[in-house]
């Protein structure tokens, strides 16, 4: 009984924040999908959306969910960046060449933004009030949070499946060759859609930053929680991600109930293990 | 006696697509059996159902009389099968010499590096390329990966030896040497299904022939029979005056 | 030994290691030991990295579990059941041996990011498990009880010894890295590295050379962590399992030129004497991170074979003598 009431406290919670990781990984899987390229350095680009939020409400005093636009914008254009001087060279090599050269990524980032930033906490005290359920309280921030990962989602649903350039990523993201011998230029898709995976990571930084306190650092762990949704839902798929950051939010939500929080992670990445040998499509993806 | 290979009623699809229905024959010792039928046809899955690649849904292969359907690769190679790719697959970044005592340890005699060293050497001036033996093999050209291909397998003393088109895109003084080099191997008592669209060479050389169409076994017989038989020819050949050709002088 | 030119390939690695092992004596300094420490290790993880990267082609981001788990284990008996360092080590390199053994068993079936993925998982999980482990003092860890230190005549004793056992697992790991690459065992797991598939065709029982490569490429790494937490005095859990240290692992193997016996050790000399100098450059030192990173992603985009490949590459009578 106690169990139960205490399920019902953080359940809530839990999922809200899993819609939240969803856009994260997201933005992973959706280029693991396009290029076979696992990015590390999605992690600081988490944290720089985060960054963003500070900057536009705290320095500039605009309120974050306008402040997404400009992050949006941002991310994609880092991400296109990212995707000319790290990846193109690599993106037919061997995957430990990928995985390197987005790692010295993430390492550049971090670099650089520990000399200007520090790696000590900052937070956003933004406030959005809460709704009492009787059994739990939910923060407004987080709601909203949760809201705006789901339209997020559909507006990637629609840009994927109705848009030209959302098709031809599908396209190659179904095969390259066949997609370049229909005409499909790839190299500015695959920039494209690296683009937008980084794009959803800084939004969901941006969107954490109005509720928990942050550091350069702290990418770090959303992008290992990133990995691990992007497995439940399939990598590769991205609207499945937002299934897996679902399943995520549920678990860290639950376990609580049932024993010492320290461990979520070691659940969260057993599972990842396993899901990963026995299912790697993902839970909803073909079996092998 | 019992043959060396026999293959009953295999069967093997590919999602919707039968790729191979019920195909049947026996293969005796020292004989070369040639495969033929248009591209496909279902050939280089009946190898991969053979060699262990894949498992097939139905039916049975035994090898010296003995159930291995479903084996692993490495062990059909253990127990004495050897293939080519007809999609070279050189380990390119090896020399060509490391390719070939590759083929001579893990296969069936288990050589140890020396030893393997000694049959490298020899298997590589029989199929002429003693003179790359220290190159990589990602600088071989096709023809030469086709022959490092060759001299792989036969460095494993196989007692079958499955052939993928090993004369596709060869020219034909290089399809002369390929064919020469085939009849020695046979001569040396080794077993061979050979896949050739190559129809002279593989009807010169094959002792019997089998048919593939849509993964359906049309016909097996000697090469003359093949080149007679109104359904191959109706099936594949295409052309009734083919078999004089093939099996006669020039065209 | 007649033809000693076609051992070169391991001589010098061995005279590079042993020159590193006395350096510290012979100029009789503290600090110049502490160095040579941090490179003899990166040297022996680096090599045992190789076994798998290199010569396999399995790409481990999270090796450093082997060096946290057995270092975990061998300090835990050294520490609470009183045994020798020696034992420790022996037990820390057979336990890690059997994690691998296990844990190959399961995730060697993954091919390619999906392998990589898994041992970042695995890493995770492990650590996150030891967190809760009260054995091994949970999220504390352990601290090493000064009378152990004692037992070596003390503390600076026990440190100089330490220092050369780490250089004895140095040497270790680079002869059973040359001895691997020179082997028929090691030419099944180049022909494995160039095509799974193929290799498989030609006879090589792929599942079981990987798990012995994977077992083989774990003991000295968990040796080397009872050793450093020896060293350290203490062990706890997000300092035994760094992801970032295991990605250091690879940068080194691949500065250096992954699949060769001399890459690895040249990759960590190279790593830790660039870092060492960044992070002491009055110049470099803010943004030291930054510039390793740009250095990284140079390498990577236009010398991916490192520099004993690149070598290699250009002037092929090296391979002979540079396996
Ligand atoms: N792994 C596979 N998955 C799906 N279909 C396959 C696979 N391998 C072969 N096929 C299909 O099976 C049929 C037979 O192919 P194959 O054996 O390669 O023909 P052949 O060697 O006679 O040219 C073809 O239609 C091919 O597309
Ligand atoms: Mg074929």
């Amino acid at each position: 009984m106690q169990q139960l009431s205490l399920l019902l406290t953080s359940l809530p919670d839990g999922i809200l924040l899993g819609f939240v990781y969803g856009v994260a990984a997201m933005g992973l899987t959706l280029i693991w999908g396009v290029m076979d390229v696992i990015n590390l350095s999605h992690g600081p680009i988490i944290s720089l959306g985060m960054f963003g939020t500070f900057f536009i409400f705290i320095k500039m005093g605009i309120n974050p969910y306008l402040g997404l636009i400009p992050v949006a914008i941002l991310g994609l254009l880092l991400g296109v960046a990212i995707y000319f001087i790290a990846v193109h060279r690599v993106i037919d090599a061997p995957h430990l060449s990928s995985l390197l050269a987005t790692f010295s990524v993430n390492m550049i980032i971090i670099g650089i933004a520990t000399a200007a930033l520090t790696t000590s906490p900052y937070n956003v005290d933004f406030n959005m009030g809460s709704f009492d359920l009787g059994f739990t309280t939910i923060l407004g921030t987080r709601l909203i949070a949760a809201v705006i990962a789901i339209l997020v989602t559909g507006g990637l649903y629609f840009f994927l499946y109705r848009t030209r350039p959302g098709k031809y990523i599908r396209a190659v993201t179904n095969n390259r060759a066949a997609a370049e011998l229909m005409g499909v230029p790839s190299t500015q898709i695959l920039a494209l859609s690296f683009g937008l995976g980084t794009m959803l990571a800084a939004i969901s930084g941006a969107l954490i930053a109005t509720f928990f306190p942050f550091s350069i650092l702290s990418g770090a762990g959303y992008e290992l929680k990133s990995f691990v949704i992007g497995v439940l839902g399939g990598l590769g798929n991205p609207v499945g991600a937002l299934f897996g950051g679902l399943i995520l939010g549920v678990l860290e939500g639950a376990i609580p109930a049932f024993m010492e929080t320290s461990w979520v992670p070691v659940i969260e990445f057993g599972l990842f293990v396993i899901i990963l040998l026995v299912r790697p499509n993902g839970l909803f993806g073909a079996k092998e | 006696m019992t043959p060396l290979l026999q293959v009953e009623g295999v069967t093997k699809r590919f999602g919707g697509l039968q790729a191979l229905t019920s195909v049947t024959f026996d293969l005796p010792e020292g004989q070369i059996l040639g495969l033929i039928g248009p591209n496909g046809a279902g050939k280089t899955t009946l190898f991969n159902c053979i060699n262990g690649v894949y498992t097939p849904e139905v039916g049975r292969v035994l090898f010296h009389g003995e159930d291995v359907t479903g084996s692993k690769t490495y062990a059909m190679a253990k127990r004495g099968l050897a293939r080519t790719h007809q999609i070279v697959q050189p380990l390119e970044e090896l020399t060509v010499r490391e390719n070939v005592i590759a083929g001579a340890c893990f296969g069936r005699e288990n050589h140890s590096l020396g030893s393997a060293g000694e049959i490298a050497s020899e298997v590589m001036e029989f199929v002429g390329l003693e003179k790359r033996a220290d190159q990589l093999a990602a600088s071989l050209n096709v023809a030469q990966k086709k022959r490092l291909e060759m001299a792989r397998a036969l460095a494993a003393r196989p007692y079958l030896l499955l052939l993928d088109e090993v004369l596709a895109g060869l020219n034909p003084s290089e399809i002369a040497g390929m064919v020469e080099i085939v009849k020695k191997i046979r001569d040396r008592g080794i077993t061979i299904i050979m896949i050739e669209h190559v129809m002279k060479a593989v009807m010169n050389v094959s002792d019997r022939m089998v048919v593939l169409d849509y993964g359906q076994q049309i016909a097996e017989g000697t090469p003359e029979e093949i080149a007679n038989n109104p359904q191959v020819i109706e099936a594949y050949l295409g052309d009734p005056n083919l078999a004089k050709k093939l099996m006669g002088e020039d065209e | 030994m007649k033809n000693w030119r076609n051992h070169l390939g391991l001589i010098v690695p061995l005279l590079v290691v042993t020159g590193l092992a006395i350096w510290p004596a012979l100029t009789d300094s503290v600090s110049n030991r502490e160095n040579a420490f941090t490179i003899l290790k990166a040297i022996a993880l680096a090599s045992s990295l190789n076994i798998l990267l290199g010569y396999t082609g399995y790409v481990s981001f999270g090796h450093i579990v082997f060096f946290g788990f057995g270092g975990y284990v061998g300090l835990y008996f050294l520490n609470e059941q009183g045994w020798s360092i020696w034992t420790s080590l022996l037990i820390a390199g057979i336990s890690s041996g059997i994690l691998a053994y296990l844990l190959g068993k399961a995730i060697l079936r993954l091919r390619g990011a999906y392998f990589a993925l898994a041992t970042i998982g695995i890493n995770e999980a492990v650590k996150a498990f030891i967190n809760n482990f009260d054995l091994f003092g949970g999220p504390i860890g352990m601290t090493l009880n000064f009378k152990v230190y004692k037992e070596y005549g003390g503390a600076a004793e026990a440190l100089s010894m330490a220092f050369y056992i780490m250089a004895g697992l140095a040497l270790a790991a680079i002869v059973l890295s040359y001895l691997i690459r020179v082997s028929k065992f090691g030419l099944g797991l180049l022909a494995i590295r160039e095509n799974e598939d193929a290799a498989e065709v030609m006879g090589v029982v792929a599942p079981d050379a990987k798990t012995w490569a994977y077992v083989l490429s774990a003991i000295i790494p968990g040796m080397v962590g009872v050793l450093f937490f020896f060293k350290n005095g203490n062990v706890e859990p997000h300092g035994a399992f760094p992801l970032h240290a295991s990605i250091e692992l690879l940068v080194m193997v691949m500065l250096g030129g992954q699949g060769t016996v001399l890459g690895p050790i040249l990759g960590a000399f190279a790593y830790q004497g660039m870092r060492g100098y960044l992070v002491t450059s009055d110049f470099f030192k803010d943004i030291q991170l930054s510039v390793s990173g740009v250095i990284l992603l140079i390498i990577v985009l236009f010398i991916p074979a490192g520099a004993v490949g690149w070598l290699r590459n250009r002037f092929a009578p090296l391979r002979r003598v540079l396996p």
